[in-house]
């Protein structure tokens, strides 16, 4: 059988796909790959539909076996990557020979690691993904050592490898942002301040969201804001006035006001900054 | 009815109560309006990866989504009254404990949206008077079929979790199973009925 056996799962690895978007009204979490792009690269270098299961890492990568003969391909944060010791080049399909040992190193510039495996991992499917959901512990859990994972069988041809996928990294990261439905909650000078200070990513950001550090967001309205529905990159503003971008693990409903809302296509940048990266806002 | 742009593929649509809210919510599931997901809030509709967000914006304000009472499908939930904070909501309400259970029973409540937990319903239609605060410091863990009150909300915990709704009670009724469909018992605009155990 064609498995992959987690032998240590660093911080914190998952599973994850494309989510299961569209189960927000009875309160499940979209769940998904945090940096897209980054997971459907990995996944057409070996060979995948671009919906398959891959491994997500954070900060610290993964080190796991493969039980037979397998292509993989890792992309995203830039890490050392090794085959049974052997420095191999990060996203390019590599042949990583039965029992084999694949070691995804911390990451030194960006967060997530994106692991494909040929043939995807084929974890149980729960409401149409086999993400993990690690707000709401939907699907598979948080990976742990000796976990088994059962992979599909290769169905594509391994792609060639595409030279122009390097990333540039602007310093501060620039996040394009819409209007929330929210803004006039608060004072005429808020979104000014939300586009034109630098903000600084904080420790305890995750899955559910990008929290950030800097000038407060103030608020022109004290009430409370009846729990109402959130999107994908939504910038919530806690009675902190610290914003947080809400990533894909976020809550399907909350009860503070969205300022404003990341661009999708800048998305994956959160998934990419580490505590202490510097943060722009800028209208799109 | 009040439309906002949500970014920019988003719409959310502010209502005056969660009545008004369910029956827009119910005409947009109707109508099977091009979106990724559709999410019922308090007094809020949100519509979600919206393919034409301008025609949708546009046509909104023809539709005809006026309350009707008793459409939902109605659902019984048996409930033990022996939670914990049955006692403070007693004081809170100034009545006895049997006459909590006897108005909160007395009630059809609706589901207005789930939140907080995949399944977990936020039900309303008691008295606006009887609207009580959250506990100060939520529970650590409060064990799945916990019955609880929040402002004007009923709630049901479908799974352990940690918690700060006050306790009536509990029920055995399975809320939520990924492997059934749909995968929620109650749902936004399921009418709901506590019954005593």
């Amino acid at each position: 059988m064609r498995t992959l056996t987690v032998v240590d799962p660093g911080p914190q690895t998952t599973v994850q796909d494309r989510g299961r978007p569209g189960w927000a009204h009875l309160g499940v979490p979209r769940a998904g790959a945090l940096d897209r792009p980054a997971a459907d690269l990995a996944n057409r270098l070996v060979g995948n539909d671009p919906a398959a299961a891959v491994l997500e890492t954070t900060l610290g990568g993964v080190t796991f076996e493969v039980a037979e003969a397998t292509v993989v391909a890792v992309t995203g944060a830039e890490c050392a990557l090794t085959v049974d010791e052997r420095a191999v080049a990060l996203a390019e399909p590599v042949l990583a020979p039965a029992g084999a040992r694949v070691r995804v190193g911390p990451a030194t510039r960006g967060v997530r690691s994106y692991v494909a495996v040929a043939g995807g991992v084929e974890v149980d499917v729960v409401l149409g993904s086999r993400s993990t959901d690690t707000l709401a512990h939907v699907g598979p859990g948080v990976l742990g050592a000796g976990d088994v994972l059962p992979l599909g069988r290769p169905c594509g041809r391994p792609a060639g490898v595409d030279h122009g996928h390097a990333r540039r990294y602007a310093r501060p990261a620039v996040l394009r942002v819409a209007p929330g439905p929210r803004h006039d909650w608060f004072h005429d000078t808020a979104v000014a301040t939300l586009t034109r200070s630098t903000y600084e990513v904080s420790g305890d950001s995750n899955r559910v969201g990008l929290r950030l550090h800097g000038p407060a967001l103030e608020r022109s309205r004290d009430d409370e804001l009846p729990s109402e529905g959130i999107v994908l990159g939504a910038v919530q503003v806690p009675a902190s006035g610290q914003p947080l971008v809400f990533l894909n693990d976020h809550p399907t409903t909350g009860g503070y006001p969205v300022i404003a809302v990341v661009d999708p296509e800048d998305l994956w940048q959160c998934a990419q900054l580490r505590p202490g990266d510097r943060v722009r806002f800028t209208r799109r | 009815m009040h439309i906002r742009r949500f970014g920019r593929d988003h719409l959310l649509v502010e209502l005056d109560d969660s009545q008004q809210a369910l029956a827009l919510y119910d005409e947009a599931r109707r109508r099977r309006v091009d979106a990724s997901d559709i999410v019922s809030g308090a007094r809020t509709v949100v519509f979600e990866g919206v393919a034409d967000v301008v025609a949708l914006e546009t046509s909104l304000h023809d539709w005809d989504a006026r309350p009707s009472a008793s459409s939902g499908e109605l659902v019984e939930v048996p409930t033990t009254y022996d939670g914990e904070d049955l006692e403070d909501v007693a004081r809170l309400w100034d009545m006895t404990r049997d006459e909590v259970v006897a108005t909160h029973t007395a009630h059809e409540l609706v589901v207005a949206f789930c939140g907080f937990a995949p399944g977990f319903p936020y039900c309303t239609g008691l008295p606006e008077r009887l609207a009580v605060p959250r506990l100060e410091s939520p529970r650590p863990r409060v064990p799945a079929g916990a019955v609880g009150l929040a402002g004007p909300f009923t709630g049901i915990y479908p799974t352990a979790s940690p918690g700060g709704w006050r306790l009536l009670g509990r029920t055995e009724l399975r809320l939520w199973d990924a492997d059934r469909d749909p995968p929620a018992t109650l749902r936004p605009g399921t009418r709901v009925r506590f019954v005593v155990t």
